[in-house]
């Protein structure tokens, strides 16, 4: 049976992991490649490695270190931040990652997706977005915008429509990581989780909120999706990956139980 | 020396990097002669197959792969390259491949919306028959696959894993004689995929 995925989360900032709620409050979390290899031993299914800065900054992705998580690592990873074109995309690809995440550029640009899936393949291209709860906004049917450039930025998208438009353009799985749950450690929104998952007919990734097991269970069994991030609960110490796939596996969620 | 054939099928980097973290030498090549001469080869590949069958003609590769396989040189196929050893796929409305092994290649026909295709993710192997590149290796592990179809060997004697999906229960490892062949990806596939990887750098193409 195709197992749960348990995606680690590592926000890079001048070559190191930090974290913030809402991108903001930044801790230190140590060396990337370190963090990396040490998940990586203890079993997740998968990474990603966000560049955060990389596009404020307006510089391309560190590639370096990119290469050095590849070298680190034997499973695949995705590659965030500051990808504006097919040549950064294949830069990543070529150092060694599996997947490309798109967020903010693919809303400004959303010919973007088409042209990567095309080029490198549908499972290449994985669209990050970042929603936030609105109210009684006929705009949003879905209850959700989308937000772009760490949550600063409204769009005016619909969660749901850009959902489905970016999986139509090619995008081979779909990051949604709620604005109003991230960094809360209070569980993730299953319901728009739910809503993405039975709007797209591509792997859907939560994100955001994950702060024990239990609620990997709830986003898993509620909220329909095939994998889900987790960044704070890890990085503090606080559970391992081992554990978190122990009460997943006694909640009968398929994960992987070999590595 | 590993030689790793680049027939513009994706990205071979992660498998150069999976030998490499054996302390295993790759080579990567489109080169025919070399291909022709090589005494072991990996045959991987992410994408289509009729462009990938179009790009394999356009290289000249179809009859040094198809002559190296024949010499008995263990030769391993990942992925796409898995399809294409087979004899036909349904991918591009049909697409002849290299028919090293006979069978065919087939879509997943999901039974529920949350059968996803392509199939993402980690899921077990089980064993049908032992083979050494399974040594030390225990049935029902998982390992990573990225694929839209499955390969459906004529001759059950050629399947050595089987794996679950979408109600199809596919074999996601076969082989005969020199060549072995898996839908999955070891170099993707951690600690038990690298193994895999061991095993058959350490093969001598009998079984």
């Amino acid at each position: 049976m195709l197992t749960r995925r348990i995606i680690p989360c590592l926000d890079v900032r001048n070559r190191r992991v930090t974290k913030g709620v809402r991108f903001q409050n930044n801790v230190d979390l140590g060396d990337p490649i370190a963090l990396a290899s040490r998940y990586y031993e203890e079993g997740c299914d998968e990474l990603v490695v966000y560049d955060i800065t990389a596009s404020a900054e307006r510089r391309p992705i560190d590639i370096e270190m990119v290469r050095e998580v590849a070298r680190a690592i034997h499973i695949p990873f995705a590659v965030g931040g500051g990808i504006a074109t097919l040549a950064d995309m294949e830069r990543v690809l070529l150092a060694g990652a599996e997947k490309i995440s798109v967020n903010s550029l693919a809303v400004a640009k959303p010919a973007l997706i088409g042209e990567g899936s095309r080029a490198f393949g549908a499972q290449c291209i994985v669209l990050g977005m970042d929603p936030v709860r609105v109210a009684g906004d006929a705009r949003f049917p879905s209850g959700y915008e989308i937000t772009t450039h760490g949550f600063r930025e409204r769009t005016g998208l619909d969660a749901v429509a850009w959902a489905r438009r970016a999986a139509d353009l090619g995008a081979g799985e779909i990051v949604v990581n709620s604005v109003d749950a991230d960094g809360t450690r209070r569980g993730f929104d299953l319901r728009l989780t739910r809503l993405i998952a039975e709007a797209v007919g591509v792997p859907v990734v939560a994100s955001g909120g994950a702060g024990k097991p239990a609620h990997l269970t709830a986003v898993f069994r509620e909220g329909l999706a095939d994998a889900a991030i987790v960044a704070g609960m890890i990085h503090t110490g606080e559970f391992t990956i081992p554990r978190i796939k122990a009460e997943l596996a006694a909640a009968g969620i398929p994960v992987r139980a070999t590595w | 020396m590993i030689v790793i054939v680049d027939y513009k099928a994706g990205n071979l980097t992660s498998v150069q990097l999976g030998f490499g973290a054996l302390g295993l030498e790759t080579r990567v090549t489109r080169d025919p002669a070399e291909i022709a001469r090589a005494g072991r080869l990996v045959f991987p590949g992410v994408g289509a197959a009729g462009a990938a069958m179009r790009n394999l003609r356009e290289l000249g590769l179809v009859a040094p792969l198809q002559a190296a396989a024949a010499r008995g040189i263990p030769f391993l196929g990942i992925c796409l390259g898995t399809q294409i050893v087979l004899g036909r796929s349904e991918e591009d409305g049909g697409t002849e491949t290299l028919g090293l092994l006979p069978g065919e290649v087939r879509r997943f026909q999901p039974l529920v919306p949350s059968d996803k295709v392509p199939q993402i993710g980690w899921n077990s192997v089980a064993f049908r028959r032992p083979h050494p590149v399974l040594a030390g290796l225990a049935s029902g592990g998982e390992f990573y696959f990225v694929h839209s179809y499955y390969p459906a060997p004529a001759d059950a004697t050629d399947v050595i894993g089987v794996t679950e999906y979408a109600g199809a229960t596919f074999a996601s490892l076969l082989g005969r004689g020199n060549i072995v062949a898996a839908q999955f990806h070891p170099e993707k596939s951690g600690r038990i995929g690298l193994q895999l990887l061991k095993n058959f750098s350490n093969w001598d193409g009998q079984c």
